[in-house]
């Protein structure tokens, strides 16, 4: 499939520009341009990475087994991820096979960091556009507004986040800078107190998880014809599966499926994923667009995440979430799970789907084990792929025989679906925008299409002060005529 | 919940390894050292809706973070729920965190307190400006000030 239009006008400085800037509710500096004709036809949207992150310099000359957790700061959403799949490439390089303590350890704080991850999205970021309207009154469309109408959910919300939280920091030593998993293993297990804690908990983490799945269903029920459109678009994907096929988020083979369903490869080892996979650059934007080199540089773009796992894996291994998955395929003919806004419903059955796998891990008794490191032969190249909360998440480093790093190579589950938000803008900015007097509320409507797919833009930079939304409507002799700001 | 919380707790908010972002880091950890009684101390890179809950059975908060807006080195502001909601990211003003606690417990937030320290940069792996490190060291004595008055 090749990209749509609107990627690039033919005549740009013929054309009035609107910027959005910063997009609120996603992590990091982003921003989406919107070059309109004379009859207020758009004619070119993109969404623009605004700060070059340097991951790799940042990493490159320091020891490996600082990496695990240095690669923490690079996200303040979900450092664990970052931690971990740097240590999954790491194992290789020292030549580990994990011990099942240690394995069974690092899903547990991986499944906490998937609970907590998806709750904040869901709640606190997404949920004031689903409950009130894209082009609700803006005071009220937001955590505060959701609080003050549906205060359970608000509730739920935040002890679901604190719970992920408290699943980390038991098993990675602190809440943040954890420094649990290591090069090998781990270096702590379970202790029989902290298991009971997290346990009576549980299962009022899956019964709320349950809610959240009927929400996201009762919301496409009652806007039927919005969720089934809103920035829909067929597209090829890219997942991790166990090798059963099964729904598995911290480790498996690479699957990957065109727009029409053909399984362009599957359990496809990640060892050497640049076989599978390439990134092209564009001159107007820092991040990457990678693309599967079965179908090459213009059609060979493909969607990660909550959506493209739950629709492409077999099954999921957890009884109430492969329920819901089974409900959620089958809802309004299928249609739900191609759906952009289907990612929600997606990111609520696996949140489901955590709390029963950290439900069943903590009756596992091999949490309590104390075989904690493995070993093996030294190598020089490390590959560490998970599913992150946002999609599927690479980690690739060459280390010298001085035990330095001395190339890394990340791609992360935003830069996967860089050109599927492209996509989702230039779908929404087409069918809301065209020829229309802009409000907030519809040019809300493009941020609710780039923040369905939980965009990690940039990381960890926070700073009093920082959050102004302006969007400024610009002549192509730069004159501004037109000025919307929220702040 | 901590099971034994101190009365007075210190949100430090910031990333090391991001320039000025690290003051709050930097200046929480003298804290630690410092051991001042009754004074809990946790640091994160940025606030979330889950710290609401650290504000349990505290009399006083104080957050401490960069600030780019700050018109002198460091700034002392006096915080209350509430904030502009809307324009929010992954990550919470301090306003935001009181007013959750209110909406999700439904009590009113114990007093609270910003300590900014002016930031100008914030770039991966820079270390901090110069005018961060000074302020991180007038910031100092007023940090000490607001955990023990």
């Amino acid at each position: 499939m090749s990209a749509p239009s609107l990627e690039t006008a033919r005549h740009p400085e013929r054309l009035r520009r609107v910027v959005i800037e910063p997009l609120s509710r996603v992590e990091g500096h982003g921003k989406v341009t919107l070059l309109l004709d004379e009859h207020g036809q758009v004619e070119q949207a993109r969404l623009h990475i605004v700060e070059f992150r340097a991951f790799e310099k940042f990493i490159q000359g320091r020891p490996y087994w600082e990496v695990p957790v240095m690669v923490q700061r690079l996200c303040g959403i979900c450092p664990v991820s970052h931690h971990l799949a740097a240590c999954k490439a790491l194992d290789q390089v020292v030549g580990a096979t994990l011990t099942p303590t240690a394995e069974k350890i690092r899903r547990l704080m991986h499944y906490g960091q998937i609970l907590q991850s998806h709750a904040l999205h869901f709640f606190h970021l997404s949920s004031p556009d689903l409950l009130f309207g894209f082009d609700s009154d803006i005071a009220r469309r937001n955590i505060v507004g959701v609080a003050a109408e549906y205060p359970d959910i608000a509730r739920q919300g935040v002890l679901l986040r604190r719970y992920g939280q408290e699943v980390i920091r038991h098993t990675a030593g602190k809440r943040i800078h954890g420094t649990g998993s290591v090069p090998g293993g781990v270096n702590k297990s379970l202790t029989h107190d902290e298991r009971d804690v997290l346990l009576a908990d549980a299962y009022q983490m899956i019964a709320w998880s349950r809610d959240a799945v009927r929400l996201v269903r009762r919301l496409f029920e009652q806007n039927l014809e919005l969720y089934r459109r809103f920035a829909t678009f067929p597209t090829s994907t890219l997942n991790l599966v166990r090798a059963d096929g099964a729904l598995d988020l911290y480790h498996g083979g690479l699957r990957a499926r065109d727009a029409s369903g053909h399984t362009l490869f599957d359990h496809a080892d990640y060892d050497h994923y640049w076989e599978r996979i390439a990134e092209d650059v564009k001159a107007w934007s820092y991040m990457k667009f990678p693309y599967l080199k079965a179908l090459g540089g213009d059609a060979g773009w493909y969607r990660v995440g909550p959506l493209t796992r739950v629709t492409q894996c077999d099954f999921i291994p957890t009884p109430l979430a492969e329920r819901e998955r089974r409900d959620f395929l089958a809802f309004d003919d299928g249609r739900a799970a191609v759906a952009t806004l289907g990612f929600h419903w997606a990111r609520m059955i696996e949140m489901l789907h955590a709390a029963e796998a950290i439900k069943d891990l903590l009756h596992d008794d091999d949490l309590f084990g104390t075989d904690l490191m493995a070993g093996g032969r030294r190598e020089a190249r490390g590959v560490g792929v998970l599913e992150a909360p946002r999609g599927t998440l690479i980690h690739h480093y060459r280390v010298d025989e001085h035990d330095q790093v001395v190339r890394a190579n990340l791609i992360v589950a935003t830069t996967h679906n860089n050109q599927a938000m492209n996509v989702a803008i230039r779908e929404v900015a087409r069918r809301y925008l065209d020829g229309r007097q802009l409000t907030e509320g519809l040019l809300n409507h493009i941020e609710v299409a780039v923040r369905a797919f939980d965009p990690c833009l940039s990381c960890a930079t926070h700073a009093v002060g920082r959050m102004p939304l302006s969007v400024d409507l610009v002549e192509p002799d730069g004159r501004v005529v037109d000025t919307l700001r929220r702040g | 919940m901590p099971s034994r919380p101190g009365s007075v707790l210190v949100l430090a908010v910031g990333n090391p390894s991001r320039g000025d972002d690290a003051v709050g880091p930097l200046l929480a950890e003298r804290l630690v050292a410092a051991g001042l009684p009754g004074v809990e101390v946790l640091i994160d890179f940025q606030l979330q809706v889950e710290h609401a809950l650290d504000l349990e059975h505290r009399e006083r908060v104080v957050f401490v973070d960069a600030c780019v807006d700050a018109d002198a080195p460091v700034v002392v502001r006096r915080v209350f729920a509430g904030g502009h909601f809307a324009h929010t990211s992954h990550a919470l003003a301090p306003a935001q965190v009181l007013d959750t606690y209110r909406r999700v417990t439904g009590r009113e937030p114990p007093p609270a307190w910003l300590l900014g320290v002016r930031a100008e940069r914030f770039a991966l792996g820079d270390g901090l400006s110069p005018a961060a490190t000074h302020g991180c060291d007038a910031a100092w004595p007023r940090l000490v000030e607001l955990c023990t008055r």
